[in-house]
């Protein structure tokens, strides 16, 4: 990254004075470079829908790489059935649902109170929550656990839903305070004379011109407790409240040879994303440009 | 005087939420983690534990068995593979990109794809691609003319291969993730900044070299950052793939965390690693920021220059 230290030197030449077009040979050698990453990339993901349809026999030598012979959908049946896939879909979407509501609530109150309302601390108040960006959750995992513990609350869904609300709250108010900043004060102001107070300026002018930034927060949020393993791993042992990332482990374990229905499981838990990805992959990308960025 | 009142009630009602959660689950128990780390924990009763002073923290950097260097260089390798081998990667791939190549969205797709794959699938995924007995690896290197390359004891058995092994799935997922950000500087650079240096004669090279590199730098060092300090925080493909096996070869901070935690029940001992944690990832951000902050100057004087030809 350091490796740029010399001073352009650059002479002021009348005779040069013409634009410089693209190489030719240089722009093959850019689609080269860029189909062969692509490739790359999708090459596993590819691999992983063939061996979900795929035999043990044509896993194991017959027909490695190629399309299924013959598709398999049984793997997927065996897949839903034998563990609790549907069960732990479902947790996962109770979990991160639930989670992602309550940081979103609470973000949009507190940047309204941190940007529109004018107090001292305010900025001192953000930066405390800004903290939480670069702490590492696991940090805060044994006295949770030995609290939850104690309280007789591992093993509840509210034992994730918390703690994920938690850490999705720092990236939420940072994306929520780059969307109302956009906002002009003026609003506000017309509110006021027009008689809202606080409350109702709130109600009716700020959460009306916030949709965008909801989108954006609850994107970058369901990816984060969608896909957290950490927590789930340590503080859900009961089989009827795992979530995926758990359920997938424990799945694992079970059909450690047969490797049909395994590659019917993470199909399964890849598939919602995948299927909003198709839809929404613009919003998505800057969601998480603007969660980057904006920090 | 109302008016006050009423302002102040409501600061304080609409922070309340955040702060009850913030300070519940992140701030109160860091601390208590602080205060933890002192005590000789072996239960979750936290009644009747022993206070032993910097025990844990002497018995951490000493003790063989506990192995907390080899797990602080192994995470220290994974950030400076990242660094540099997959930022300069995506860094490569968001310059080519932004070239205005055709297909420049599907291509942006693709790359990002990965990221949204969750982590336990991506590690269950790699574990079949290195499987020693069926793997992909092994047969496309079969293909290529690669026969019985791979070590003893398998990809990720043996113990001078895991930590690569370990490495490339990170790489594979998060390359598309730097890529967009950096991607999204490099279509922010003014089309007339880059028309005015081709006018003066830049190449594509020195357009790239000269002008993007240095406007994206506050880009880069975000994605610094994340690399550096998401290395020290690596746990999920860890522990999916390897657990930190084998004989420690990828243990990192994190799964040295949890194994104490759960198989040991050292209570104390995993809150001295979790507060550790938090230091160095502090003191790396602020590092990193601070490594920045000089170069800033350059990256402006540089553009300026650029700007002035």
């Amino acid at each position: 990254m350091a490796k740029t230290e010399a001073k352009p030197q650059m002479k002021y030449d009348l005779d040069k004075y013409q634009v410089k077009k693209t190489n030719k040979v240089a722009r093959v050698f850019i689609y080269i470079g860029l189909i062969v990453w692509a490739l790359i990339d999708l090459f596993p993901i590819y691999w992983m829908f063939t061996f979900s349809l795929k035999s043990n026999d044509e896993v194991y030598g017959m027909n490695v790489m190629g399309l299924p012979k013959h598709w398999l959908w049984s793997n997927y049946t065996r897949a839903l059935t034998t563990g609790n896939m549907p069960l732990y879909f479902l947790n996962s979407i109770i979990v991160t649902v639930a989670a992602i509501a309550i940081s979103l609530v609470a973000a949009m109150m507190a940047t309204y109170a941190m940007t529109r309302i004018v107090w001292k601390g305010r900025n001192l108040m953000n930066s405390f929550f800004m903290l939480g960006l670069t702490i590492p959750i696991h940090a805060s995992i044994v006295p949770i656990f030995i609290t939850l513990s104690k309280l007789h609350m591992v093993n509840s869904y509210l034992s994730l839903i918390l703690p994920y609300a938690a850490f999705s709250l720092p990236m939420a108010i940072l994306i929520c305070t780059g969307f109302m900043n956009d906002i002009p004060h003026e609003l506000d102001e017309a509110a006021c004379i027009d008689g809202c107070g606080l409350w109702k300026t709130f109600f009716y002018v700020i959460i009306p011109l916030m949709k965008p930034a909801l989108s954006t927060i609850t994107i970058y949020s369901f990816l984060q407790c969608w896909n957290e393993l950490m927590f789930a791993n340590v503080f859900i042992s009961k089989d009827s409240l795992k979530t995926l990332p758990v359920g997938i482990q424990a799945l694992s374990g079970q059909h450690t040879t047969d490797w049909g229905p395994i590659g019917a499981a993470l199909v399964i838990a890849t598939f919602p994303t995948l299927i909003a990805y198709v839809f929404l992959s613009k919003k998505i990308q800057e969601s998480f440009i603007a969660g980057a960025v904006k920090g | 005087m109302k008016g006050k009142l009423y302002k102040r009630f409501t600061v304080v009602l609409f922070l309340l939420p955040a702060i009850v959660l913030f300070v519940s689950v992140l701030v109160a128990p860091i601390i208590m983690s602080g205060y933890y780390s002192f005590f000789d924990l072996r239960s979750i009763s936290t009644e009747g534990m022993e206070f032993c002073g910097v025990e844990n923290y002497k018995e951490l950097f000493t003790s063989g068995s506990i192995s907390f260097w080899k797990a602080l260089g192994n995470s220290m390798i994974l950030a400076a593979l990242s660094v540099f081998i997959q930022l300069p990667l995506s860094l490569g791939l968001a310059l080519m990109l932004g070239k205005g190549i055709k297909g420049e969205r599907i291509f942006l797709s693709i790359y990002f794809l990965p990221v949204l794959i969750s982590t336990v699938v991506i590690g269950q995924l790699w574990l079949k691609i290195y499987n020693p007995d069926y793997g992909i690896l092994n047969s496309v290197l079969a293909n290529l003319g690669f026969k019985d390359v791979m070590p003893a004891g398998g990809w990720l058995g043996n113990k001078s291969s895991a930590l690569w092994c370990v490495f490339i799935p990170t790489l594979w997922q998060y390359v598309g993730y730097h890529m967009l950000l950096m991607y999204a500087g490099v279509r922010s650079v003014s089309p007339e900044l880059r028309e005015a240096a081709k006018l003066d004669g830049a190449t594509d090279s020195q357009v790239d070299r000269y002008i993007v590199i240095p406007t994206i730098k506050p880009i880069i060092k975000v994605s610094v950052i994340f690399a550096v300090t998401g290395s020290l925080k690596s746990f999920d493909l860890i522990y999916v793939l390897t657990n930190g096996g084998p004989f420690h070869a990828t243990e990192v901070p994190s799964t040295l965390m949890i194994n104490m935690l759960f198989l040991r029940n050292r209570y104390g001992m995993g809150s001295t690693i979790a507060i550790l944690l938090i230091v160095l990832s502090f003191f790396f951000a602020i590092l990193i920021s601070i490594a920045f902050k000089e170069r800033d100057i350059y990256g402006k004087n540089r553009s300026e220059a650029a700007d002035e030809v």
